[in-house]
This record gives structure tokens, sequence and C-alpha cells, in this order.
């Protein structure tokens, strides 16, 4: 089948560059070794939570001086209005989760660890958690849900650095007894797609929490049903209730993994996951098809636009090998950012700035990686996400922001193609 | 080859997103998931059989690696490790049984309405689920009586029009041998000539029921067959998309066989969906079709997906003017070829497949797609819903069941009616 552009990636910079370029017409195809990050990442979406070791209360405030500070940061290549579009766009793409918050503001959510995070967009189960305004919170675990721990978050955030006084608690609730074994997050959310344990955990919590207690319980209130069993929820209890993240897996983010893939598929997009993308063939600076590895052996898909969405180091994306040489795994791309072979790549502190963890693709205003004299490396290539070098997103807090950012202007910028000279280099 | 399959471990970083999609694992205990039984555990098996029988609860559907991020082989390496524990144990009668579809059919095929009606009297059942342990309430098939090999023979199609070769499989055999005809229509129709080689099991059930030896021998005789075709250039064809998906790559990959011949049979292969779209891409595929004004719900196979080709069936039912087709996204039907039929597994096996009747069920359509035949029958027991290969919606859009009505066609297919 013939495609008009090939999506290298499934996480979320690659289905939301797929989801707008479907959305306007074209025939997409994404192909990806396995599901993206968003199995493994909450859903909000984090567009600024830090600069430097400040707390940043307005993502659209401060990117300005992010992006000034640091002018390779992938943020360089959105201008502002279009990252306020693309947040817009993807709240209305996400409307069955019910995405809330904006670019101005960013709340602050508790991890699972019970540090308070700031993120721009949450879905509304979530959003509840919100501790700016301090008052009284209580966190539910279930007994034997192993990746999920109610005292942890509530002692640690007693101790977070808040801008008001909170005061948290917090109990177990044993969940009534099942066949099924081992307690995951993906088979109590199955639980409650398939049982009726809203009345169960309604009627345990009752009596248990008080008239001004928020109440937080682990991010697994289904997953097809999550957002109607929140909702349900709280118009029992007639309290405040949020989801809060647990360790991965990310019943959040399958949601929205599910809720972007649907949409695709609805449009006539094609998926294809479990084949790995090895290279290009390409011609006059452009590429006119992309080589697939899948069950019988490599295919071409002919294209005429690609998005490279295929991750950083931990998603495959960017490889080190065991000499030290690091690649771009896909097209062979120029990287930027890496330490001179001389030069320490890693600091000796896990959470230090790591030299190499900046290193990614460099690109032109349009999302094209570029080589070393700036110019693109093919006119029709376009990156987005976590393989786009300049960012530290763990510590900026800025992933998931910068995923849907530059998924969506790497999709525009298929749409309106910007004619430049490509680097003889490549030719 | 066998090394890189289990030495992908290694990259498995505990992500456990595999665990999160396992279908098996999110309705039993009995079965812990594929990571932990595949690269957790298979780091204490050495070369010895695993000490923990619970890989046996792995249906083999394949989803685990589709979806690692990490490009672990972990139904791979779950595959073996449940052939090593009956290497060692001794595969039971019933799963020799039962894994031998070719013995079965050629057994049953002669006495076919008492074999019918024996598969489908619950007494009979009874009996069999006590002394054999199939599943009194597993879906079976019924014998056609005549297998589409001897139909095939007796078939003169055009002489002198570029070849194509069947690989039509164990279920279009002997229980389904009307799709088998309409697949053959369908290809004349676009102008090929169709060579249906004599042709054995590819040796699948035999793998998933843990018999390596047996499977290596069955799929080496299968590719004998096939090798002089595909040495001679010509593109091998199939609709059953867990037997292509066995000369493709499990051969290889599974069972590790390393041999020339199947690395040219396994090149040449093509799902019949897949093979019929690229003739659309190069522009050679007919479009005369007739509206099939429906709606139908459609579910690739997990082993469909194994073969990462997208969803042609879907692609080409697009060229049918007037037919909706519902793309059902639900990942296992629960039978796994030979999973469900067993005794202690029929249950999970529903369990597993209950969202999907649900899903098929809830369009509200007397009719769902899918390309794998022990799927259908799995979709038809699970819901009542008449189940049938994308090949049948192309036979009737293409018009070939009214041309066949008519005679023109085989008059075996004179019968065939696509109901919706």
């Amino acid at each position: 089948m013939s495609y008009d552009t090939v999506v290298v990636g499934a996480g979320l910079a690659g289905l939301t560059a797929a989801l707008r370029l479907s959305e306007r017409g074209q025939r997409v195809l994404v192909v990806a070794r396995g599901v993206g990050a968003t199995h493994l990442a909450p859903a909000t979406v984090d567009v600024l939570g830090y600069l430097g070791d400040t707390r940043v209360a307005s993502p659209s405030a401060s990117v300005p001086a992010l992006v000034s500070s640091t002018p390779k940061h992938p943020y360089s290549r959105v201008p502002a209005e279009q990252l306020a579009t693309s947040l817009e766009w993807f709240c209305t793409k996400t409307a069955a989760l019910g995405y809330v918050g904006s670019l101005d503001e960013n709340v602050l959510l508790p991890t699972a660890l019970g540090v308070p995070k700031p993120s721009a967009l949450a879905p509304r189960s979530m959003s509840g958690g919100d501790l700016r305004a301090g008052g009284r919170f209580v966190f539910v675990g279930l007994k034997g849900f192993k990746d999920f721990h109610p005292t942890l978050i509530a002692d640690n955030l007693n101790h977070a650095r808040l801008p008001n006084p909170i005061e948290a608690r917090a109990f177990e609730l044993a969940p009534p007894s099942s066949r099924l074994g081992d307690l995951s997050g993906r088979v109590i959310a199955r639980r409650f797609d398939t049982e009726n344990l809203i009345d169960w955990l309604a009627g345990a919590l009752e009596h248990r929490v008080d008239p001004d207690e928020r109440i937080g319980v682990p991010a697994v209130l289904g997953l097809r049903s999550g957002d109607a069993t929140w909702q349900e929820l709280e118009k029992r209890l007639q309290r405040k209730v949020f989801e809060v993240a647990t360790l991965p897996p990310s019943i959040p983010g399958i949601r929205l993994s599910d809720v972007l893939s649907s949409a695709l598929r609805d449009g006539g997009a094609r998926i294809v996951l479990g084949v790995r993308a090895v290279g290009a063939r390409a011609k006059g600076g452009r590429v006119e098809a992309v080589e697939v590895v899948n069950a019988t052996g490599t295919v071409s898909y002919p294209v005429s636009s690609v998005v490279l969405a295929s991750g950083g180091f931990a998603s495959g994306g960017l490889e080190l090998d065991s000499f030290g040489v690091t690649r771009e795994a896909v097209f062979r791309l120029p990287l930027t950012g890496l330490p001179d072979t001389d030069r320490v790549r890693f600091a000796p502190h896990y959470f230090d700035a790591q030299p190499l963890a900046t290193a990614g693709v460099a690109t032109d205003d349009h999302l094209r990686p570029v080589d070393s004299s700036g110019s693109p490396v093919y006119e029709n290539l376009h990156a987005a996400g976590a393989i786009l070098g300049g960012a530290t997103p763990w510590k900026e807090k800025s992933g998931t922001g910068i995923s849907v950012a530059t998924g969506y202007a790497a999709a525009e910028a298929v749409l309106t193609p910007a004619p430049t000279p490509v680097s003889e280099a490549v030719r | 080859m066998n090394d890189l399959i289990r030495d992908s471990l290694d990259h498995c970083v505990k992500c456990t997103i595999c665990e999160t999609y396992c279908p098996v694992s999110q309705v039993t205990p009995l079965f812990p998931g594929p990571k932990y039984v595949g690269p957790q555990a298979e780091r204490y098996r050495g070369a010895g059989p695993s000490a923990d029988s619970s890989v046996d609860y792995c249906s083999g559907c394949g989803i685990c690696t589709q979806v690692c991020p990490q490009d672990v082989k972990i139904a791979e390496i779950n595959s073996r490790a449940r052939a090593k524990l009956w290497e060692k144990r001794g595969v039971p009668l019933r799963n020799q049984m039962i894994a031998r579809p070719t013995v079965i059919g050629r057994l049953g095929t002669p006495v076919a309405p008492l074999a019918n009606w024996a598969l489908h009297n619950r007494a009979v059942r009874g009996l069999v689920q006590s002394v054999v342990g199939i599943h009194r309430d597993a879906p079976m098939p019924s014998f056609a009586g005549r297998t589409f090999q001897s139909r095939a023979r007796r078939h003169h199609g055009p002489a002198g029009a570029p070849a194509v070769v069947y690989f039509h499989g164990c279920g279009t055999n002997y229980y389904e041998p009307l799709v088998g005809e309409m697949v053959v229509a369908v290809l004349e129709h676009n102008g090929f000539r169709v060579i249906v080689p004599p042709q054995d099991c590819c040796g699948l059930p035999l793998q998933s029921n843990g018999n390596f030896p047996a499977a290596r021998t069955y799929v080496r005789r299968l590719v004998d067959r096939l090798v002089p075709h595909a040495r001679a250039g010509l593109p091998i064809v199939s609709n059953s998309t867990s037997c292509g998906l066995m000369l493709k790559r499990e051969a290889h990959e599974i069972l590790g066989i390393e041999d020339a011949d199947l690395k040219v049979v396994s090149e040449s292969m093509y799902d019949l969906c897949e093979f019929l779209l690229r003739l659309h891409d190069r522009g050679e595929l007919r479009t005369d079709f007739t509206s099939l004004p429906m709606t139908v719900p459609y579910h690739a196979p997990c082993q469909q997906r194994g073969h990462g080709i997208g969803k042609p069936a879907l692609d080409l039912l697009a060229l049918v003017p007037d037919l909706h087709m519902i793309d059902l996204d639900v990942d296992c039907c629960g039978i796994a070829g030979t999973y469900g039929l067993k005794k202690e597994k029929y249950e999970i096996s529903m369990a597993v497949g209950d969202r999907l009747f649900k899903d098929i069920t809830a369009t509200g359509s007397d009719l769902a797609a899918c390309d794998s035949e022990t799927c259908r029958w799995q979709i038809t027991h699970g819901t009542g819903v008449k189940s049938v290969h994308p090949v049948e919606l192309l036979y009737r859009a293409y018009g070939l069941d009214r041309r066949a009505r008519a005679g023109s066609v085989s008059p075996e297919l004179q019968t065939v009616r696509v109901s919706g």
C-alpha cells in the first residue's frame, strides 16, 4: 500500500504527528518495534516544570527563557503560538479523557513516590490531585497491589515543598477476592471494566473519609471505563476524587495511547507494531521509500514524507555500542551534543547533568534533521520527540510537552513543505 | 539464530509492557505473564527444562513480541521453553493427536457424516472430554467430506496465464474447501493460473504443542513440496495466516531450521490479502467490484499481525463500494490454534475472547470477517455470528458467486452464499 507519510515510532510524538497528518487527509502508516513510552509515563502533558532548580509556575512565561538559555532546545523549533495550538489540538483529540489545564499555569500533581510534579495538562480523572491550594488529602491503596504505596506518597507529601500546607494520610483497602492471582494495574483495571467494583469502592470509602478530604486512588479505575468510573465515584462520594499515577505500567498512559490509536484507525491510518524501520531509499536529497523489516524480510514503503519519532536511548532511537559509538538507529542521521571522544560521557552521580544525555538529532526550523553545516539531510524527513537533541526532559519535566509540540509541528511542516537546499555531503 | 533469539532477553528492561498486553495472564493466575515466564525465567533454565511448568499456559499468540519496544523475542523464548518442558515429560497423547490435522483430516474425511455427528454430539463430546481431555464445548469444525485437494485436481484453470502457487493449509483442505475454491476463483479472476501442489501440514500445531522434532519433519516435507516453485520464481500465497507465518518466520526463528530451501520458500510467501494488495499497488488488481451494502466487523488475528504487513484485508475491502468494515481493536480471540480445545484451557480461552465477542455482538452484524480459520470457528462459537475469510467478501464483490450460480465458474461454488 502506498502512503503519503510513514511515521517511525508509536509513542506520543509519533501518534501525535500521525493523527494530525491523518486528519488533514494524508494516508499514514505508523511502524514501530513495539508500543511507545506512553505505557510507562503517567499521561500528563508536562511542558516545562523546572528552569534550572526553580519550579515553573507558568510554562508560557518560562519557555522563552529556556529557549534563550538553551538555544538548541527542541522548543526553539516550535513558535509560541504553535506550542499553544498543539496543546489545544491535543485536548480536542483526547476529549474522551477530558484533559484540563493550560499553558499558562502548571498544576502540581503527586507522583507515585509522593513528589509534587508540575504539569500543564492532565486527564480530569487526575487533575483533582492539584496540591497547590493545600488542604487535606487521603491516599487509598489496594492490598496486594505492589505498584502503589499510599503511605509513601502521604509521608513524602507531608514533607514536600508546597505553596500551601497540606495534611496527607493513607490507608489500604482489600479488594473483593478474585480468581486472578498477581494484582497488576492491568488486572485491576480490567476488573473495573468488567465487574461492578465501583459499588465496593464507593461503599468502602464512604465512612472512612472526612467531608473535607480529597481522595487519591491508584490510576487503575478501568482501561476502557476509567473516566466514567472516576466520574461516578465523585458523584457517589460527593467528594473530590483523583487518580494518582502508579509505578509502570501506566494505565492512564495506555488509555492515552488507545484513544490516539483508535482515532488513527478510525481515520484510515495503519499502525504496524513488531516491525523495524531500518533505513531509507533516497534520491536527490529526498527519501523515496522507507525500508522496514517484517516477517518475510525487508519491504519498501514508497513515501512523500517521513516523520522520525523513534525516541531516545531508552526507546532505542539512539544506540550506544560497546565501543562508545553513538548512532541514530534508523537512518544513521548525524547527531549533535555528543561529548568529544576524549571527554567523559557519564557524570559520576546518576542525577547529575549527564554529558551524553542531551545527544540527539539537530534540526532546522522545519524539524528536518541537519548535518554539521546546518543543511537538512533529506528535504522530506522530519523528526519529533525524544530523538531530538538539546533537552534534559527528566530535569526540565518537559518530555511529553516536547513530544506533543514537536509531533504536531513536524506534521505541520510535512503539510506545508519549505524547500531549501539539501546537504551536498549526503547526496 | 537460536542464540540471537535467546540473547534478546538481555534487551529486556522489565518495563512490563508485555504483561499489560498478555491476553492470558489478564484472565488467569495460572500464567504469571510473558516477562516472568520468558526473559526472567529463561535466565535460570540453562540447558535443561523449566522447573516451573506455567510456561505451558502461554497460548503462543505472540502479542508480547509484537508490543515489546526493545525487540525481545518473548513468545519465541517461551515457545522453546515449552518444547523443552514436553521433551522431558513426553507430549501427552491428546496433544499429539490435535497437533496432527492431516491425520485427523484423513481419518475423518471418508466418514464425514459420522465424524461430524460425533463431533457435535453432547454425549460423545462428554466422553472425549473425560477420556482424551478435549473440552466438550470447544469449537469444532465439520469435515467437508471431499478435500480441497481432490477438488483442485479436477479443476482446470486458464492455460498460459502467469502462475501463482497456492498453499491452502489443512483447515481449507479438510473443513473449508469452498474457501479454497474462492481463493482460486479470485486469483483466476485476476488473470492467474493457480498451481495447487500436493501438500501436508506445516507443523505449526506440533510446534505449539511442544513437539519440535515432529514439527520439523512436517515443515521440511512441506518445504520440499513448495521449493521447486519458489526456485522457479513463483509467488506462494496462503489464506491461512498462521501457517503462512510458520513458513515466513517461525520455522526459522522457533524451530531453528537453517536451510536454503526454507529461506527461498520464506521469501516467496505471501498472505493472500498481502499478495492481492501488492497487485493493487502495481495497478494490476481488477477492481470491477459490485456494491456490497453491508457493515462487517473485522478481526485481525494475532498471527496475522505477526506478519508485520498491516491489515491488507481492510485496504482491499475498502475498494468495494458500499462495504463498511469495522476494524475491531481487540488482541486475541482466545483459541490460539489448539490451545482453547484443551479441557484445562477452554475456559481461559473463552475469557480471553470475551472482549472480542462482546465487541462483535455490539455491532449487531450477523457476519464477521477474520483471516484465520481457527479464530473464525472461535468467533462463531463465542458469538453465534457467522464468520468468513475476507476473500469471501471479495469473491462476492467480484460477482463470482452469481457467475458460479450461472454455471460459468466451478459448479462446486454454486451453493456458496455470503449472508448479510
